[in-house]
């Protein structure tokens, strides 16, 4: 038997909300499960590549240089790049920072909100942390994505209609009821 | 704000007849009284003339002479368009900033001077230059603008800041502004002696009907650049329908690069305003508007005296020239900074005391103008010619030019030549001959007609200026080689998103997504791809855009395109490091801020090769 | 009865009555111009170019442009589909548009034209404009990074309410609207039933309390695309009567 497609997933800036979507499809799952192996993916815990991926799914935006990184690996690693949901499409809630200098975001998150017990007024600064980006950008933006899913999160439905699709080298024709921004 | 204060916008209000359709004139008014129209200004405004305050707030917001927050008594404004760049406007820029303490867009702490950049002031002739106030400053340098910064603030006024006028009108009384004409050829038509009166007596010897079938015979064609036959616009206008008809002469050049009207509002006033009164014959209208860009300020006080001697030479006012029944006067109207006024249905706007928003058409000028009536809006230059083919006849001016483009053009000439300036010219010259005329020996570019118009190379110079091959407004700005076509294009679009109204989505969209486009190609972050994306973008906005404005300001990206591809790909780096990312994203800019606030640089992503990645 | 004519529109002959825009009588025909801007009950505006057709060749807004005897329509070709796309395209990156928690999400006009051309991201590159809210009133939420300058709210204000509420202010891509106050809507004579709200096409004017009444799966939008009820031969009421 050849070897089955490997699809790999991640998420970004992003909630995780569309991972529980890919979960979503339900007893489908065996089905997908008979179509390809998962490598690199949250749903497996594989932290490295351990091959070439027909199909990477990218769920959230580019909030800090890691997402860049981790968006890169995927992009290199990958025949097709999905991304997966609102946040990957155009940054998501994330984003909602954008329309704001970046020291302002900062100062209220560690300084100023209304919450903060932060006494030194440092921000957390260690070494380990990835550097945030100026803004969220949307990965299209970042390297070429293949094809986008809308939703927050796309439906079980959609993700399962364009997997499939592409699995079985069918273009990804989605019906109106499965383009949905919300 | 004070009881003055108050009390002065209540007289200016008064003074208008506190009539809304003169909001333009009142809030020029107060601006220049008061140093701002504020909220609390809007609010009396809007109080005097019984209109919603937002009314008013939504003019005063639109033009760029108006503020809401006080400005300094004094306000330099430097035009930092393309030529003025060319000529060191940059230096001039850093020379007053370092002699007066504050940055572009600032005003000094004691309110004495602002500094802020024009886009186009209408003398790229004599760049670089600027405004103080109204009176403008030509042919600047750092050691003069350090000069002239001394001496503001010293005086705090512009009253005593020019010294020698220029030639021409320039000196008289009225003006003394020490702008040169710059005149290089005089042509039959425009730039020709001419008598007062001699047009207007042998029209009003005529019938209307016959005006107009002059015109026509003449094949007078509107000068503004869109060539519509002037005698069937004064046709529709007279046949629509309704007993009130208006004129409006269109002088509010605002394009980077054009400054004919300039010139003939300085040595032919008397050409221009005889123009509309024979339009306002033919057409039957009793009022005519001259609108006069606020750059121009300077020739208020003239332009307004020579209205006020044709008005005592019985050329204006009731029964002209002693023609029974014929009643004509002309108004200025003075503009307040907004390029988007050039287009005659923003203009009618602006002249109804509303935003310069371009009107939706049909109906037609022609048709349903000022005020809802039928109004013929044209060029200064057009209406130059239609006194003098009322002195000369149709047949002398349809003599000259070629077969489908009858007349002389007057050319504005800047950029990279020896002799810029106004050159009245029959249609019919080729573009190499014209190089030649203005001293331009290594000419490798030029911008025809504008920012709106096509910047075309060497294999299009034996192209010919006429309405059937080389159209154009009348403006060239020429450029060697060794300038970077590019970055033209980036400062063109600079322009237009400037000067968009807003209203549609290409036009307010679009421009500003080519311009960020140059931006990026310009930094280093092209991609091939690009190229693609900036020519259907420039197609999407040319056709979907509402008025002229937005169907034209694509054009500079898309003929650069078309004559210029090399100087785009010279533009794209072949290896960029930290591939798969795409060209167009700045990684290290994006991760700037976020470095600066860590206090260190990233541990993941450094440099290639000490380059942007 | 007014006069008649015919006209052609993507090869159909349509009959139009005198008086009538291109939009006007292809609603009547049961052909869907795609729109943004127009809205039945208020005189059209031209803004937003969506329903930019050619006429005889030339690109004219549909909703402002008189329908004329034996004229040639083009409306829905490949080139006119993908510059609509890319208008609306160019609306959702000029503005911040947020439909996961956007009240209007379903009911949106904006959103419902990119479902109809299959939008799944936009070929520009989002701007993050910095815009202004204000929750001044009691009823009515002002959302401007919604805002998609359409106009609606304008008109209806002045030709349907009577009143001055909204208008323009700023030009380019700093035009916004602008409240009839010093700064807050409060401070108008706005009323949470005015017809001025109902108008929005995006989730710029709301009502408050009034969110997510109709549940995910019954919304105008999640079944059948916008300009479905014209394509059925529902057209909306003429145009300003």
């Amino acid at each position: 038997m050849a070897a089955k497609p490997k699809v790999a997933t991640a998420s970004l800036a992003g909630c995780f909300g569309c991972h529980m979507s890919i979960l979503d499809i339900d007893e489908r799952i065996l089905d997908l499960i008979e179509l390809i192996d998962f490598d690199k993916s949250p749903i497996d815990d594989l932290k490295e590549f351990t091959g070439r991926c027909a199909i990477g799914l990218i769920e959230g935006g580019c909030c800090n240089e890691e997402n860049v990184r981790n968006l890169i690996e995927f992009r290199k690693h990958c025949d097709l790049l999905i991304s997966v949901g609102e946040c990957a499409i155009c940054g998501g809630i994330p984003a909602l920072r954008n329309t704001l200098p970046l020291q302002e975001c900062f100062d209220e998150a560690y300084k100023h909100g209304p919450t903060v017990y932060n006494p030194s007024g440092q921000y957390p600064n260690d070494p380990d942390l990835p550097l945030i980006l100026n803004k969220v950008y949307p990965c299209h933006e970042v390297v070429k994505i293949d094809y986008h899913l809308q939703g927050c999160p796309p439906s079980a439905d959609t993700i399962w209609a364009a997997l499939t699709a592409l699995l079985t080298g069918k273009p990804v024709q989605l019906p109106y009821e499965l383009i949905k921004y919300d | 704000m004070s009881a003055q204060g108050a009390a002065h916008i209540k007289a200016i209000c008064k003074a208008a007849g506190n009539d809304p359709a003169r909001l333009m004139d009142i809030a020029i008014a107060v601006q220049k009284q008061l140093g701002a129209v504020s909220d609390t200004a809007i609010d009396l405004i809007a109080t005097h003339l019984k209109i919603p305050r937002v009314d008013v707030d939504s003019l005063v917001t639109f033009y760029a002479f108006f503020s809401k927050t006080p400005k300094g008594r004094v306000i330099i404004r430097l035009c930092n368009d393309v030529v003025d760049q060319m000529n060191g406007a940059a230096e001039v820029a850093a020379a007053l900033e370092t002699e007066l303490g504050i940055r572009f867009g600032e005003t000094s702490p004691d309110g004495a001077i602002s500094l802020e950049y024009a886009p186009c002031i209408g003398l790229s002739d004599q760049a670089p230059a600027a405004l103080i106030n109204d009176v403008p400053v030509t042919h600047l340098d750092s050691g003069k603008a350090r000069h002239l910064a001394q001496l503001l603030k010293r005086e705090g006024t512009q009253a005593r800041l020019v010294k020698t006028f220029g030639d021409g009108n320039n000196a008289h009384d009225l003006i003394r502004s020490m702008v040169v004409n710059n005149i290089r050829e005089t042509g039959p038509v425009i730039l020709a002696p001419y008598t007062s009166g001699s047009g207007l007596k042998k029209a009003l010897a005529l019938s209307p009907a016959e005006v107009i079938r002059d015109i026509k015979t003449s094949r007078l064609r509107g000068r503004g650049g869109a060539g519509f036959p002037t005698g069937m616009k004064w046709d529709f206008t007279r046949q629509a329908g309704g007993d009130q008809r208006f004129i409006i002469c269109n002088a509010d050049e605002g394009e980077p690069g054009t400054f004919k009207d300039r010139v003939l509002m300085t040595e032919c006033p008397d050409l221009i305003f005889e123009g509309m009164t024979i339009a306002g014959y033919a057409v039957g209208a009793a009022e005519g508007i001259f609108y006069l860009r606020a750059e121009y300020a300077y020739l208020e006080k003239f332009l307004t005296a020579i209205l006020t001697q044709r008005r005592k030479a019985g050329q204006l006012g009731q029964t002209i020239c002693g023609k029974a029944g014929f009643h004509f006067d002309i108004r200025l109207q003075m503009g307040a900074g907004a390029y988007v006024c050039g287009e005659e249905t923003a203009l009618i706007s602006s002249c109804e005391g509303r935003r310069g928003d371009p009107k939706n058409r049909p109906p037609f000028p022609a048709q349903k103008g000022y005020k809802g009536c039928p109004t013929s809006v044209n060029n200064a230059e057009t209406l130059c010619c239609v006194a003098r083919i009322l002195e000369c006849g149709p047949g002398w001016f349809a003599a000259m030019g070629t077969k489908g483009s009858a007349g002389t053009k007057l050319l504005s000439i800047s950029g990279d030549c020896a002799r810029p300036g106004v050159y009245e010219v029959p249609f019919g010259v080729k573009v190499s001959d014209l190089l030649k005329k203005v001293g331009a020996d290594h000419t490798a570019a030029i911008q025809v007609g504008g920012p709106s118009g096509r910047m075309i190379g060497p294999k299009e110079f034996n192209r010919i200026i006429c309405y059937d091959d080389l159209s154009t407004g009348g403006s060239f700005i020429l450029f060697n080689k060794g300038r970077n076509v590019v970055d033209i294009a980036r400062q063109f679009m600079d322009f237009f998103v400037e000067e968009s109204c807003g209203y549609c989505t290409p036009c307010r969209v679009g421009n500003v997504l080519l311009r960020n486009k140059l931006v990026e190609i310009l930094a280093g972050h092209g991609a091939l791809e690009d190229l693609a994306y900036l020519e259907e973008l420039g197609r999407t906005t040319k056709l979907a855009s509402r008025c002229g404005l937005g169907q034209t300001s694509p054009n500079p990206v898309l003929s650069t395109l078309e004559n210029f591809r090399p100087a785009y790909e010279a533009l794209f780096k072949k290896s960029r490091g930290h591939e798969p990312v795409l060209a167009n994203f700045d990684l290290q800019a994006a991760l700037s801020q976020g470095s600066i606030l860590a206090g260190r640089a990233s541990s993941i992503f450094t440099p290639v090769n000490g380059s942007q990645p | 009865m007014s006069e008649t004519f015919d006209f052609t529109l993507d090869g159909a002959t349509v009959t139009a009555q005198s008086g009538e825009t291109i939009m006007q009588a292809a609603d009547r025909a049961g052909i869907y111009i795609p729109r943004l801007c127009a809205h039945k009950e208020l005189h059209p505006f031209g803004a937003c170019r969506i329903c930019t057709v050619l006429v005889n060749g030339r690109p004219q807004s549909s909703c402002t442009q008189p329908a004329a005897p034996g004229i040639v329509v083009e409306n829905d070709t490949e080139a006119l589909r993908n510059v609509r796309k890319s208008l609306v395209e160019m609306l959702f990156v000029e503005g911040n548009h947020y439909c996961m928690f956007c009240e209007k999400s379903g009911l949106c006009e904006l959103q419902a034209l990119g479902y109809r051309f299959g939008l799944l991201a936009p070929r520009y590159p989002y701007q993050f404009p910095k815009r202004e809210m204000d929750a001044s009133h009691p009823d009515i939420f002002v959302d401007r990074n919604r805002c998609v300058q359409c106009a609606r709210c304008v008109r209806a204000s002045r030709e349907l309410d009577h009143k001055t509420v909204f208008e323009f202010s700023g030009r380019g891509a700093h035009k916004a609207i602008a409240v009839n106050a010093d700064a807050r809507l409060a401070d108008t004579d706005v009323n949470g039933t005015d017809r001025a709200i109902d108008v929005c096409p995006v989730g710029c004017l709301l009502r408050k309390r009034y969110g997510f009444r109709t549940p995910i799966g019954q919304r105008k939008y999640d079944h059948q695309p916008i300009g479905s009820d014209i394509e059925a031969g529902h057209p909306p009421a003429a145009v300003n009567g």
